[in-house]
Protein backbone atom coordinates (compact mmCIF):
# COMPACT_ATOMS: atom_id res chain seq x y z
CA UNK A 1 0.00 0.00 0.00
CA UNK A 2 1.51 3.27 -1.21
CA UNK A 3 1.23 7.15 -0.03
CA UNK A 4 -0.90 8.49 -2.19
CA UNK A 5 0.97 11.61 -1.73
CA UNK A 6 4.61 10.44 -2.28
CA UNK A 7 4.34 6.64 -3.32
CA UNK A 8 6.37 5.78 -0.18
CA UNK A 9 4.89 3.16 1.89
CA UNK A 10 1.81 3.98 3.76
CA UNK A 11 1.39 3.91 7.51
CA UNK A 12 -2.14 3.95 7.71
CA UNK A 13 -5.08 3.65 5.54
CA UNK A 14 -8.62 6.13 5.44
CA UNK A 15 -11.06 4.21 3.38
CA UNK A 16 -13.73 7.27 2.71
CA UNK A 17 -11.21 9.03 1.16
CA UNK A 18 -10.27 5.47 -0.51
CA UNK A 19 -6.49 6.93 0.00
CA UNK A 20 -3.51 5.75 2.44
CA UNK A 21 -0.35 7.80 3.52
CA UNK A 22 3.09 7.79 5.04
CA UNK A 23 3.30 9.43 8.89
CA UNK A 24 4.66 12.87 7.28
CA UNK A 25 1.93 13.47 4.61
CA UNK A 26 -0.92 11.64 6.95
CA UNK A 27 -0.11 14.61 9.57
CA UNK A 28 -0.14 17.09 7.01
CA UNK A 29 -3.68 15.74 5.81
CA UNK A 30 -4.85 15.66 9.13
CA UNK A 31 -3.58 19.41 9.93
CA UNK A 32 -5.48 20.70 6.72
CA UNK A 33 -8.96 18.90 7.95
CA UNK A 34 -8.11 20.61 11.08
CA UNK A 35 -7.41 24.10 9.64
CA UNK A 36 -10.30 23.94 7.21
CA UNK A 37 -13.23 23.50 9.84
CA UNK A 38 -11.41 26.30 11.59
CA UNK A 39 -12.00 28.48 8.54
CA UNK A 40 -15.16 26.81 7.04
CA UNK A 41 -16.99 27.75 10.78
CA UNK A 42 -14.79 30.46 12.46
CA UNK A 43 -13.85 28.61 14.84
CA UNK A 44 -11.39 30.80 16.54
CA UNK A 45 -10.10 34.25 15.68
CA UNK A 46 -6.33 35.79 15.92
CA UNK A 47 -6.17 36.57 19.52
CA UNK A 48 -8.32 34.46 20.31
CA UNK A 49 -7.67 32.36 24.35
CA UNK A 50 -8.85 29.21 23.63
CA UNK A 51 -9.69 26.63 26.66
CA UNK A 52 -9.09 22.68 25.73
CA UNK A 53 -10.89 20.46 27.24
CA UNK A 54 -8.41 17.63 27.99
CA UNK A 55 -8.93 14.20 29.05
CA UNK A 56 -5.51 12.81 28.55
CA UNK A 57 -7.42 10.76 25.70
CA UNK A 58 -6.20 10.54 22.55
CA UNK A 59 -8.75 13.10 20.80
CA UNK A 60 -8.26 16.08 23.62
CA UNK A 61 -4.58 15.56 23.36
CA UNK A 62 -4.36 15.58 19.67
CA UNK A 63 -6.40 18.62 19.12
CA UNK A 64 -4.76 20.27 21.61
CA UNK A 65 -1.31 19.44 19.82
CA UNK A 66 -2.67 19.87 16.65
CA UNK A 67 -4.03 23.70 17.97
CA UNK A 68 -0.66 24.58 19.75
CA UNK A 69 1.27 23.66 16.36
CA UNK A 70 -0.97 26.19 14.37
CA UNK A 71 -0.17 28.63 16.91
CA UNK A 72 -3.48 28.82 18.92
CA UNK A 73 -3.24 30.37 22.62
CA UNK A 74 -4.51 27.36 23.79
CA UNK A 75 -4.31 26.40 27.65
CA UNK A 76 -5.86 22.75 28.38
CA UNK A 77 -8.17 21.79 31.74
CA UNK A 78 -8.19 18.93 32.86
CA UNK A 79 -11.31 17.73 34.92
CA UNK A 80 -10.63 15.38 37.81
CA UNK A 81 -13.80 13.00 37.63
CA UNK A 82 -12.96 10.54 40.69
CA UNK A 83 -12.72 7.55 38.49
CA UNK A 84 -9.67 5.64 40.10
CA UNK A 85 -6.83 4.63 38.75
CA UNK A 86 -8.51 5.80 35.57
CA UNK A 87 -8.48 9.45 36.29
CA UNK A 88 -5.28 9.57 38.32
CA UNK A 89 -3.41 7.99 35.30
CA UNK A 90 -5.59 10.57 32.94
CA UNK A 91 -4.08 13.75 34.57
CA UNK A 92 -0.52 11.95 34.73
CA UNK A 93 -1.03 12.13 31.25
CA UNK A 94 -2.38 15.36 30.55
CA UNK A 95 0.48 16.99 32.85
CA UNK A 96 3.21 14.80 30.96
CA UNK A 97 1.51 16.40 27.56
CA UNK A 98 1.23 20.18 29.20
CA UNK A 99 5.12 19.72 29.97
CA UNK A 100 6.47 18.05 26.85
CA UNK A 101 4.50 21.01 24.96
CA UNK A 102 5.24 23.66 27.71
CA UNK A 103 1.57 24.91 27.84
CA UNK A 104 -0.39 25.60 30.35
CA UNK A 105 -2.83 22.93 32.06
CA UNK A 106 -5.93 24.04 34.68
CA UNK A 107 -7.67 21.78 36.48
CA UNK A 108 -10.40 21.04 38.20
CA UNK A 109 -11.68 18.03 40.76
CA UNK A 110 -15.20 17.32 40.94
CA UNK A 111 -14.88 15.84 44.20
CA UNK A 112 -13.11 18.93 45.87
CA UNK A 113 -14.69 21.44 44.28
CA UNK A 114 -18.10 20.46 43.38
CA UNK A 115 -18.45 17.71 46.17
CA UNK A 116 -18.97 14.80 44.55
CA UNK A 117 -17.00 12.11 42.01
CA UNK A 118 -18.84 10.27 39.18
CA UNK A 119 -18.96 6.80 41.05
CA UNK A 120 -20.96 8.39 43.45
CA UNK A 121 -23.10 10.35 41.13
CA UNK A 122 -23.49 7.05 39.12
CA UNK A 123 -24.73 5.62 42.23
CA UNK A 124 -27.08 8.08 43.79
CA UNK A 125 -28.17 10.18 41.47
CA UNK A 126 -31.23 9.29 38.89
CA UNK A 127 -29.04 9.95 35.77
CA UNK A 128 -26.90 7.32 33.74
CA UNK A 129 -23.42 8.00 34.98
CA UNK A 130 -22.57 9.02 31.60
CA UNK A 131 -25.36 11.53 31.07
CA UNK A 132 -24.16 13.02 34.82
CA UNK A 133 -20.12 12.92 33.68
CA UNK A 134 -21.09 14.85 30.34
CA UNK A 135 -23.60 17.66 31.99
CA UNK A 136 -20.72 18.03 34.96
CA UNK A 137 -17.92 18.47 31.84
CA UNK A 138 -20.55 20.74 29.70
CA UNK A 139 -21.60 23.23 33.17
CA UNK A 140 -17.42 23.23 34.28
CA UNK A 141 -15.82 23.96 30.84
CA UNK A 142 -18.28 27.05 29.92
CA UNK A 143 -18.00 28.36 33.67
CA UNK A 144 -14.18 27.97 34.17
CA UNK A 145 -14.29 29.59 30.29
CA UNK A 146 -15.84 32.54 31.66
CA UNK A 147 -14.32 33.27 34.90
CA UNK A 148 -10.93 32.63 33.22
CA UNK A 149 -11.77 35.06 30.12
CA UNK A 150 -11.42 32.46 27.43
CA UNK A 151 -13.36 33.11 24.21
CA UNK A 152 -13.48 29.57 22.89
CA UNK A 153 -14.13 26.08 24.75
CA UNK A 154 -12.67 23.61 22.49
CA UNK A 155 -13.33 19.93 22.76
CA UNK A 156 -11.71 16.72 20.86
CA UNK A 157 -15.49 15.45 19.59
CA UNK A 158 -14.60 13.72 16.44
CA UNK A 159 -16.11 12.77 13.08
CA UNK A 160 -17.28 9.44 14.95
CA UNK A 161 -18.38 10.54 17.96
CA UNK A 162 -20.83 13.33 15.71
CA UNK A 163 -22.20 11.14 13.35
CA UNK A 164 -23.12 8.81 16.33
CA UNK A 165 -24.83 11.61 18.51
CA UNK A 166 -26.54 12.59 15.76
CA UNK A 167 -27.70 9.44 14.42
CA UNK A 168 -29.19 8.99 18.25
CA UNK A 169 -30.59 12.68 18.03
CA UNK A 170 -32.48 11.02 14.86
CA UNK A 171 -33.54 8.11 15.59
CA UNK A 172 -35.62 9.63 18.30
CA UNK A 173 -36.22 13.08 16.19
CA UNK A 174 -34.75 15.07 18.83
CA UNK A 175 -35.49 18.18 16.72
CA UNK A 176 -34.03 20.68 18.78
CA UNK A 177 -30.82 18.56 19.77
CA UNK A 178 -30.74 18.29 15.56
CA UNK A 179 -30.40 21.84 15.74
CA UNK A 180 -27.26 21.93 17.79
CA UNK A 181 -25.35 19.38 16.02
CA UNK A 182 -23.23 22.20 14.66
CA UNK A 183 -19.66 21.82 15.07
CA UNK A 184 -19.36 25.68 15.99
CA UNK A 185 -21.94 27.13 18.50
CA UNK A 186 -21.66 30.62 18.83
CA UNK A 187 -21.58 32.45 22.48
CA UNK A 188 -24.43 33.59 23.60
CA UNK A 189 -26.60 34.59 27.31
CA UNK A 190 -23.63 32.87 29.29
CA UNK A 191 -22.47 30.26 27.15
CA UNK A 192 -19.12 30.48 26.11
CA UNK A 193 -18.44 29.58 22.67
CA UNK A 194 -18.11 26.05 21.47
CA UNK A 195 -16.20 24.49 19.01
CA UNK A 196 -15.24 20.96 17.78
CA UNK A 197 -12.20 20.89 15.27
CA UNK A 198 -12.05 17.59 14.82
CA UNK A 199 -15.16 16.72 13.36
CA UNK A 200 -14.04 16.25 9.87
CA UNK A 201 -11.52 13.42 11.44
CA UNK A 202 -12.39 9.58 12.56
CA UNK A 203 -11.59 8.39 15.90
CA UNK A 204 -8.98 5.87 13.75
CA UNK A 205 -7.03 9.37 12.40
CA UNK A 206 -6.98 11.00 15.86
CA UNK A 207 -5.83 7.81 17.25
CA UNK A 208 -3.15 7.50 14.24
CA UNK A 209 -2.03 10.72 14.92
CA UNK A 210 -1.49 10.39 18.45
CA UNK A 211 0.79 7.88 17.98
CA UNK A 212 2.23 9.26 15.19
CA UNK A 213 3.11 12.34 17.12
CA UNK A 214 4.19 10.63 19.57
CA UNK A 215 2.00 11.63 22.39
CA UNK A 216 1.45 9.27 25.37
CA UNK A 217 -2.75 9.04 25.85
CA UNK A 218 -4.56 6.99 27.73
CA UNK A 219 -5.88 3.80 25.58
CA UNK A 220 -7.72 2.19 28.81
CA UNK A 221 -11.74 2.73 27.81
CA UNK A 222 -13.27 4.61 31.01
CA UNK A 223 -14.20 1.50 33.33
CA UNK A 224 -17.73 2.98 33.84
CA UNK A 225 -18.86 3.09 30.31
CA UNK A 226 -19.79 -0.41 29.54
CA UNK A 227 -22.84 -0.85 27.64
CA UNK A 228 -22.97 3.10 26.36
CA UNK A 229 -25.70 4.11 24.16
CA UNK A 230 -22.80 6.06 22.17
CA UNK A 231 -21.08 2.91 21.83
CA UNK A 232 -23.65 1.32 20.83
CA UNK A 233 -24.52 4.02 17.95
CA UNK A 234 -21.24 3.99 17.14
CA UNK A 235 -20.98 0.31 16.31
CA UNK A 236 -23.91 0.23 14.62
CA UNK A 237 -22.38 3.14 12.23
CA UNK A 238 -19.10 1.17 11.93
CA UNK A 239 -21.11 -1.79 10.33
CA UNK A 240 -22.75 0.24 7.44
CA UNK A 241 -19.26 2.19 7.07
CA UNK A 242 -17.91 -1.54 6.23
CA UNK A 243 -20.00 -2.41 3.61
CA UNK A 244 -20.11 1.42 2.33
CA UNK A 245 -17.37 3.42 3.30
CA UNK A 246 -17.87 7.27 3.16
CA UNK A 247 -20.91 6.92 4.57
CA UNK A 248 -20.88 8.18 8.12
CA UNK A 249 -18.82 11.45 6.96
CA UNK A 250 -21.83 11.20 4.51
CA UNK A 251 -23.89 11.65 7.48
CA UNK A 252 -22.47 14.16 9.19
CA UNK A 253 -20.55 16.71 7.12
CA UNK A 254 -23.83 16.25 5.05
CA UNK A 255 -26.28 17.21 7.69
CA UNK A 256 -23.91 20.27 8.16
CA UNK A 257 -23.92 21.12 4.40
CA UNK A 258 -27.35 20.41 3.86
CA UNK A 259 -29.74 19.74 6.80
CA UNK A 260 -28.50 21.63 9.59
CA UNK A 261 -30.51 24.47 8.36
CA UNK A 262 -33.87 22.45 8.00
CA UNK A 263 -33.83 22.39 11.58
CA UNK A 264 -32.06 25.81 12.87
CA UNK A 265 -35.93 27.27 13.92
CA UNK A 266 -35.78 24.49 16.63
CA UNK A 267 -33.43 25.69 18.13
CA UNK A 268 -35.37 28.61 20.19
CA UNK A 269 -34.98 28.01 23.87
CA UNK A 270 -34.85 30.80 25.97
CA UNK A 271 -32.41 31.09 28.43
CA UNK A 272 -32.04 32.65 31.48
CA UNK A 273 -29.73 32.60 34.87
CA UNK A 274 -29.72 29.66 37.26
CA UNK A 275 -31.34 30.55 40.19
CA UNK A 276 -28.31 28.56 42.04
CA UNK A 277 -25.21 29.32 40.14
CA UNK A 278 -26.47 32.01 37.65
CA UNK A 279 -25.02 29.73 34.94
CA UNK A 280 -27.75 30.31 31.68
CA UNK A 281 -30.28 27.82 31.98
CA UNK A 282 -34.15 27.26 30.44
CA UNK A 283 -35.77 26.66 33.81
CA UNK A 284 -35.20 27.89 37.31
CA UNK A 285 -32.44 25.61 37.91
CA UNK A 286 -29.64 24.53 35.61
CA UNK A 287 -29.69 20.96 34.58
CA UNK A 288 -26.53 20.67 36.81
CA UNK A 289 -27.40 21.95 40.06
CA UNK A 290 -30.71 20.04 39.77
CA UNK A 291 -28.48 16.80 39.41
CA UNK A 292 -25.94 17.56 42.13
CA UNK A 293 -28.23 18.52 44.47
CA UNK A 294 -30.05 15.11 43.71
CA UNK A 295 -26.53 13.66 44.25
CA UNK A 296 -25.88 15.24 47.31
CA UNK A 297 -29.12 14.97 49.05
CA UNK A 298 -29.44 18.44 49.58
CA UNK A 299 -30.83 21.82 49.20
CA UNK A 300 -32.96 22.07 45.94
CA UNK A 301 -35.59 19.43 47.34
CA UNK A 302 -36.59 22.40 49.33
CA UNK A 303 -36.94 24.48 46.63
CA UNK A 304 -40.86 24.32 46.34
CA UNK A 305 -40.85 25.93 49.92
CA UNK A 306 -37.94 28.94 49.48
CA UNK A 307 -38.47 31.47 47.16
CA UNK A 308 -35.42 31.97 44.37
CA UNK A 309 -33.66 34.12 46.27
CA UNK A 310 -33.08 32.30 49.54
CA UNK A 311 -32.60 28.85 47.40
CA UNK A 312 -29.70 30.95 45.69
CA UNK A 313 -28.25 31.67 48.94
CA UNK A 314 -28.30 28.25 49.95
CA UNK A 315 -26.52 27.15 47.56
CA UNK A 316 -23.96 29.60 47.03
CA UNK A 317 -21.52 29.00 49.32
CA UNK A 318 -21.22 24.98 48.06
CA UNK A 319 -21.39 26.14 44.74
CA UNK A 320 -19.07 29.44 43.75
CA UNK A 321 -16.86 30.05 43.15
CA UNK A 322 -15.32 27.50 41.25
CA UNK A 323 -11.56 26.98 42.25
CA UNK A 324 -9.30 26.43 39.23
CA UNK A 325 -5.88 25.07 40.12
CA UNK A 326 -3.00 26.32 37.69
CA UNK A 327 -0.30 23.58 38.00
CA UNK A 328 2.30 26.23 37.79
CA UNK A 329 1.07 27.56 41.07
CA UNK A 330 0.61 23.52 43.49
CA UNK B 1 3.54 -14.53 16.83
CA UNK B 2 2.57 -13.01 19.79
CA UNK B 3 -0.35 -10.84 19.49
CA UNK B 4 -0.65 -8.15 22.22
CA UNK B 5 -4.22 -7.23 22.75
CA UNK B 6 -5.92 -3.90 24.60
CA UNK B 7 -8.76 -3.30 26.72
CA UNK B 8 -8.63 -5.60 28.19
CA UNK B 9 -4.96 -5.94 27.96
CA UNK B 10 -4.33 -9.87 27.19
CA UNK B 11 -1.85 -11.89 24.97
CA UNK B 12 -2.52 -14.32 21.91
CA UNK B 13 -0.26 -15.71 20.19
CA UNK B 14 -1.24 -17.42 16.38
CA UNK B 15 0.76 -17.84 12.72
CA UNK B 16 2.14 -15.62 10.82
CA UNK B 17 2.78 -15.84 7.05
CA UNK B 18 -0.40 -14.40 6.03
CA UNK B 19 -1.53 -10.00 5.93
CA UNK B 20 -2.86 -7.86 9.59
CA UNK B 21 -6.26 -8.29 7.63
CA UNK B 22 -6.22 -12.29 7.87
CA UNK B 23 -5.01 -11.98 11.56
CA UNK B 24 -7.83 -9.38 12.39
CA UNK B 25 -10.27 -11.50 10.18
CA UNK B 26 -9.18 -14.44 12.71
CA UNK B 27 -9.79 -12.38 15.85
CA UNK B 28 -13.36 -11.36 15.11
CA UNK B 29 -11.81 -7.10 15.00
CA UNK B 30 -12.49 -5.02 12.20
CA UNK B 31 -10.19 -3.43 10.98
CA UNK B 32 -11.26 0.34 11.29
CA UNK B 33 -11.42 -0.01 14.63
CA UNK B 34 -7.81 -0.56 15.79
CA UNK B 35 -4.39 0.65 15.13
CA UNK B 36 -2.08 -2.38 14.28
CA UNK B 37 1.90 -1.58 15.85
CA UNK B 38 4.78 -3.77 14.96
CA UNK B 39 8.04 -2.84 16.33
CA UNK B 40 7.07 1.18 17.16
CA UNK B 41 5.44 1.31 13.78
CA UNK B 42 2.06 1.27 12.28
CA UNK B 43 1.33 -1.13 9.69
CA UNK B 44 -1.80 -1.40 6.85
CA UNK B 45 -4.06 -4.22 6.53
CA UNK B 46 -2.06 -5.33 3.41
CA UNK B 47 0.94 -6.08 5.71
CA UNK B 48 2.60 -9.54 5.85
CA UNK B 49 3.77 -11.00 8.96
CA UNK B 50 6.45 -13.24 9.89
CA UNK B 51 5.99 -15.57 12.44
CA UNK B 52 8.67 -13.64 15.17
CA UNK B 53 6.92 -10.48 14.49
CA UNK B 54 5.33 -8.96 17.98
CA UNK B 55 1.89 -6.60 17.54
CA UNK B 56 -0.04 -4.93 19.90
CA UNK B 57 -3.33 -4.20 18.22
CA UNK B 58 -5.02 -1.12 20.24
CA UNK B 59 -8.20 -0.25 20.01
CA UNK B 60 -9.54 3.67 18.71
CA UNK B 61 -12.76 3.46 19.84
CA UNK B 62 -14.15 5.41 22.61
CA UNK B 63 -17.48 5.77 24.39
CA UNK B 64 -19.19 7.85 27.08
CA UNK B 65 -19.72 11.47 27.78
CA UNK B 66 -17.16 13.78 26.16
Amino acid sequence: MRCRSCRGPAVIEVPRHHAAFCDDHFLAMFRGQVEKAIRRFEMVRPGDRVLVAVSGGKDSLALWDVLLGLGVDATGLYLGLGIGDYSDRSHDVARAFADRAGARLLAVDLRRDLGYDIPTAGRRGSRSTCAVCGLSKRYVFNRAALEGGFDVVATGHNLDDEAATLLGNTLRWQTDAIARRSPALPARDGMVKKVKPLHRLSELETAAYAFLRGIDYVVEECPLVAGNTQLRYKETMNAIERTSPGTKAQFYLGYLERGMDLFRSEDRAELRACASCGQPTTGRFCAFCRARAQILGERLQGADDLSDREVADELADEVLPLELSDRATR
Amino acid sequence: MRVTLRNPDREVTTGGGRTVSAVLDELGIPVETVLVIRAGELITRETRLRDDDELEIRPVISGGAR
